[in-house]
């Protein structure tokens, strides 16, 4: 089971996928061109402040909107190992999981934490601030199934005898 | 026991009884490909190893986002587009015809009882005849280019009964958007909605289709309708066993049921910067307007248009003004044109573009700048979606939307 | 001493009996027109001055045409200014009527005039008699605060029209002649003149298109004789009075004069990437295309647009063509409603834009991307004007331009 710790950056409710990924940005050819601009409507230093590592906690309703999957991969592009929120929309849900960038539903820890806290997360398992414990949910199986081939594309490449 | 439409959607698909919570994978009557997503959707399905598309007949390219292209680098995914139809020898594409949402079903690909996927969020448009369609990110669209198929985990379902008539200022616009807030945001999350009700019966299937649209908005999945008689009509089909049997049974099991009065709504606006900040018209007070943008697959439609035309016949935008009316699709121009509408708007003031989603993906279409109010018939009004994060937008009807462009502030028609 | 139409025009608004080419006067301004390429940067300079205050609110009309709907915050934000300005001052302000030289020409221009634009194809108004002349927003300011302004006189290039142009040749394709015989400065800093008994058998529509290209050639300004054709167009648009009617005088002092024989005129192409880099259509021919477009100040009037439609009507736009057609203004796009071309261009499978400037302007709608090849009845085709620096630009006439979004390649109407 892995563990991992890192510093905590706040965000709100309904941080819809306008925010994280501007339409204006879709056209850049790469995720690498685009990750500067994450998050700017909102909070345009952000995404040249956010270090390998590090983790969001959000509120409700994370990535909702468009089902762009330029959200979550340019999250995942700066480097952020998870994303905490109280809940996720689902369209952002499914490719934050095609692309194994790791969300935890937890609906006390975001209430919790202040920006620049660090916590510990136990996958599967529970995450630890201050002392407290705040239990976390299994994934389904199918989605532990794409998450431990290392995103749908890997499943993808090894069902067409492209990877082991 | 009964079964809601999605339940026996995804039945028929899996070819045994389901019910929420289950995961099946189902086979794709098609797929929407958007040219934003395209050049991503191609990368994946190469890096999948995938050479050959599983039925060309399959999917749908639209290129409508970036037409006509407004920086130099639209036109990259333009190409990628085209160019991979041709490739793959899918023949189903359409280079400026209009916005995705309204061609899928208008020619004629949807029908009734079909599932459906598509690279953006408002796929939830074709419930309005009775499919099973919702959004998918590109990883998930290339893997369904080379398999053909996709799990899905079977949503629970939200009914919602609208009966009586509603008040002639008021749209389906007004009625979804009550909905959503009252659902929230988050509301329906990974649900099915299902509406029905004699106020539903009686709507055009294009009145319909603005409801499907915003389902999204909610949260929700997907967001259906029982296919009737005007879908059958729509469609150009006679409703085979199989699509006369998608309603909700009398003992399907909702997860929750609202009941609605259709005299209850007014018009309605979707404040800044939340969909589901609904309020009536009637509480806002005076906002002045610097834009209004009649279009977008939510209320692009001829409907929409002679609406809007209605409100201004014989009169004129107020000055200093913007009223961009953006048709939803090609076949919605013509038809305007022919019928007289296009210039009645043109008199009222309007900047008529080509059919394309337009100012709603807020790349280009009518940007605004800090301290700009726009009215607009589309279904988003996040922060910086349409110019800078100090632009207001409210969303609304396009009855609403004329008569605030006529008199330069927020009202109802 | 005799005088040209361009001598008279600068004497009238100097307030004086006549003028001579290399003479500097003091002129008072009859309009000034600014769109939103510029007037945003004026505004400011115009905050800037110690006692700002504009001479005459009257002459002022500001047009918002090159970006229209706007594709950016930055274009937003400089329309809003504009805008702002115009609401706070009362001045004549137009936004989505259409391309700024139409509108002037459908609306503001009078025989006579000396007006200076914002925008370099301001010697479009010459097909009226005025003497229009671009400049820029520093000139414009100085224009918009004092009322008045320093011009030298011009020089003057006589072009003496004679006959007929031939079925399938335009008033297009007897511009980039010209420009291509005397080249991309052939004319810097002078006024060219037409007249001959051949002018009168082109078209106004001709008149504007044939002006509107002066720059290309380096021309201060465009102008021509007046006829019953002219002022029918007076009439029928708003029912205008001249300033004053100017025909050259006999005896004025031409610094060249060229004789056309408009039958001689073929239909020509300007191959990327300079306005004089002409050839005869043939020659271009089988250059596969990406875009085409139908519109701007100097080919979107209606009758551009029925000579495209008459071509594509019946057929439909080559599979790998984005065909662009834009009216030049409101009242065009009114008209081709009602004719039924718009129908047609629609049907054919065409991209109609709302009018303003567009694929001509190359920053807003219809750009081009890296590689790509457009053929265009805009004004210039310099290198990256219509997008992608790596991208090429042909200039035409509305009939090859329109036939070749039906052939996917460079042809002409007759092929």
């Amino acid at each position: 089971m892995e563990t991992f710790t890192g510093k905590v950056w706040c965000l709100g409710d309904d941080i819809d996928t306008d925010i994280i990924l501007p339409t204006e940005y879709l056209v850049f050819k790469t995720i690498d061109e685009m990750k500067p601009y994450a998050f700017s409507p909102l909070r345009p230093e952000l995404a040249g402040r956010i270090q390998p590592g590090d983790i969001i906690v959000a509120g409700n309703n994370f990535g909702c909107g468009s089902s762009r999957e330029q959200a979550p991969e340019v999250v995942k592009a700066l480097g952020v190992k998870c994303v905490i929120a109280k809940s996720f929309a689902r369209i952002f849900f499914r490719n934050a999981i095609n692309n194994g960038l790791l969300l935890i539903e937890n609906s006390e820890l975001p209430d919790a934490v202040s920006e620049g806290d660090e916590i510990s997360v136990n996958v599967n398992e529970a995450i630890d601030y201050k002392g407290k414990k705040y239990p976390i949910v299994s994934l389904p199986d199918n989605l532990l199934e794409i998450i431990d081939a290392g995103g749908l594309v890997k499943a993808m490449r090894r069902r067409n005898g492209l990877e082991n | 026991m009964g079964q809601t439409i999605i339940e026996k959607i995804f039945s028929h698909s899996a070819d045994r009884i389901v019910k929420p919570g289950d995961i099946v994978t189902v086979k794709a009557d098609h797929v929407m490909l958007d040219d934003i997503m395209m050049p991503f959707i191609v990368s994946k399905f190469r890096e999948m190893g995938f050479t050959k598309v599983f039925d060309p007949e399959c999917p749908v390219i639209i290129c409508d986002h970036l037409v006509p292209a407004s920086q130099v680098d639209d036109t990259r995914a333009y190409h990628i587009s085209c160019d991979f139809a041709k490739e793959q020898g899918i023949m189903n594409l359409h280079r400026s015809d209009g916005i995705c949402h309204q061609l899928m079903t208008e020619a004629g690909y949807v029908k009734p009882g079909q599932v459906v996927f598509g690279t953006d969020s408002h796929t939830t448009t074709y419930g309005c005849v009775g499919a099973s369609s919702t959004g998918i990110g590109y990883t998930e669209m290339a893997s369904i280019l080379g398999t053909g198929e996709l799990w899905v985990r079977v949503p629970a379902t939200i009914r919602i009964n609208i009966n009586g008539k509603l008040p002639d200022n008021v749209m389906s616009k007004d009625v979804i958007l009550k909905i959503i807030g009252d659902l929230t945001a988050a509301g329906a999350t990974y649900k099915s909605l299902e509406f029905a009700g004699d106020t539903i019966d009686n709507m055009s299937v294009a009145s319909r289709m603005t409801i499907s649209n915003m389902g999204i908005e909610a949260g929700a999945k997907c967001a259906l309708m029982a296919p009737d008689a005007k879908t059958s009509e729509y469609c150009g089909i006679e409703l085979d066993e199989y699509q006369q049997s998608l309603f909700g049974d009398a003992d399907a099991e909702y997860e929750q049921v609202l009941n609605y009065r259709a005299e209850d709504f007014v018009p309605s606006v979707a404040v800044p910067s939340n969909v589901d900040h609904v309020l009536p018209i009637s509480e806002l007070g005076d906002i002045a307007v610097d834009e209004v943008f009649l279009g977008s697959c939510t209320n692009g439609r001829l409907e929409d248009l002679h609406a809007a035309a209605e409100v201004m016949k014989g009169k004129h935008k107020a000055d200093f003004v913007k009223f961009i009316v953006t048709p939803a699709s090609r076949k919605i121009y013509l038809e305007a044109l022919r019928d007289g509408t296009l210039d009645i708007l043109s008199d009222a003031g309007a900047i008529i573009t080509h059919p394309g989603c337009g100012l709603c993906c807020g790349r280009t279409g009518g940007i605004m700048t800090d301290g700009e109010v726009v009215v607009a018939t589309n279904n988003r009004n996040f922060l910086g979606r349409m110019g800078t994060s100090k632009v207001k937008i409210y969303l609304a009807s396009p009855k609403s939307a004329a008569a605030s462009a006529l008199a330069g502030k927020i009202v109802s028609a | 001493m005799g005088m040209t139409i361009a001598e008279k025009i600068i004497a009238l608004a100097a307030g004086k009996p006549e003028t001579h080419a290399g003479d500097i006067e003091t002129v008072t301004l009859d309009r000034l027109m600014s769109n939103d390429g510029t007037t945003h940067l004026t505004i400011d300079m115009y905050n800037k001055l110690k006692d700002p205050h504009i001479a005459d609110i009257d002459k002022l009309v500001w047009i918002v045409d090159h970006n229209v709907p706007a594709d950016s915050v930055k274009t937003a934000a400089s329309q809003k200014k504009m805008r702002d300005f115009a609401r706070e001052h009362g001045i004549k302000f137009y936004e989505g009527e259409g391309v700024c030289h139409q509108i002037m020409m459908e609306k503001h221009v009078r025989p006579g005039e000396l007006i200076f634009g914002a925008d370099s194809h301001t010697c479009a108004y010459g097909a009226l008699g005025a003497f229009g002349t671009g400049v820029g927003c520093t000139d414009y300011l100085y224009a918009m605060v004092t009322g008045t302004s320093w011009v030298m006189v011009p020089e003057t290039l006589r072009f003496n029209l004679h006959g007929k142009l031939r079925d399938g040749v335009y008033a297009r394709d007897l511009i980039l002649t010209i420009i291509g015989r005397i080249g991309a400065n052939g004319a810097n800093y002078k006024a060219m003149e037409f007249g001959g008994d051949g002018l009168h058998s082109i078209d106004m529509a001709g008149r504007i298109s044939i002006c509107n290209l002066c720059v290309e050639a380096g021309a201060k300004t465009g102008l021509m004789e007046l006829d019953e054709i002219a002022f029918d167009y007076l009439k029928e648009h708003g029912d205008r009075q001249p300033k004053a009617v100017f025909a050259p005088d006999a005896d004025a002092i031409y610094e060249q004069v060229y004789d056309i024989d408009l039958a001689e005129i073929e239909p020509i192409v300007a191959k990327p990437h300079f306005v004089d880099n002409v050839v005869p259509a043939d020659e271009a021919k089988g250059v596969k295309i990406d875009e085409a477009f139908l519109g701007s100040c100097n080919n979107g009037r209606i009758e551009d647009l029925r000579v495209g439609a008459a071509i594509v009507k019946g057929k439909h736009v080559h599979g790998d063509v984005r065909f662009m057609v834009v009216p030049a203004s409101r009242d065009v796009y009114k008209q081709a409603m009602d004719e039924g071309l718009i129908d047609t261009f629609i049907e054919a499978g065409a991209i109609v834009m709302n009018p303003n400037c567009s694929v001509c302007w190359g920053a807003c709608q219809g750009v081009i991307g890296e590689g790509e090849v457009l053929i265009s009845t805009g004004t210039r085709n310099f290198k990256g004007r219509a997008g992608h620096r790596d991208s090429y630009v042909y200039l035409a006439s509305a009939a090859t331009v329109a036939a070749s979004a039906i052939a996917g390649e460079i042809v002409t109407a007759q092929d």
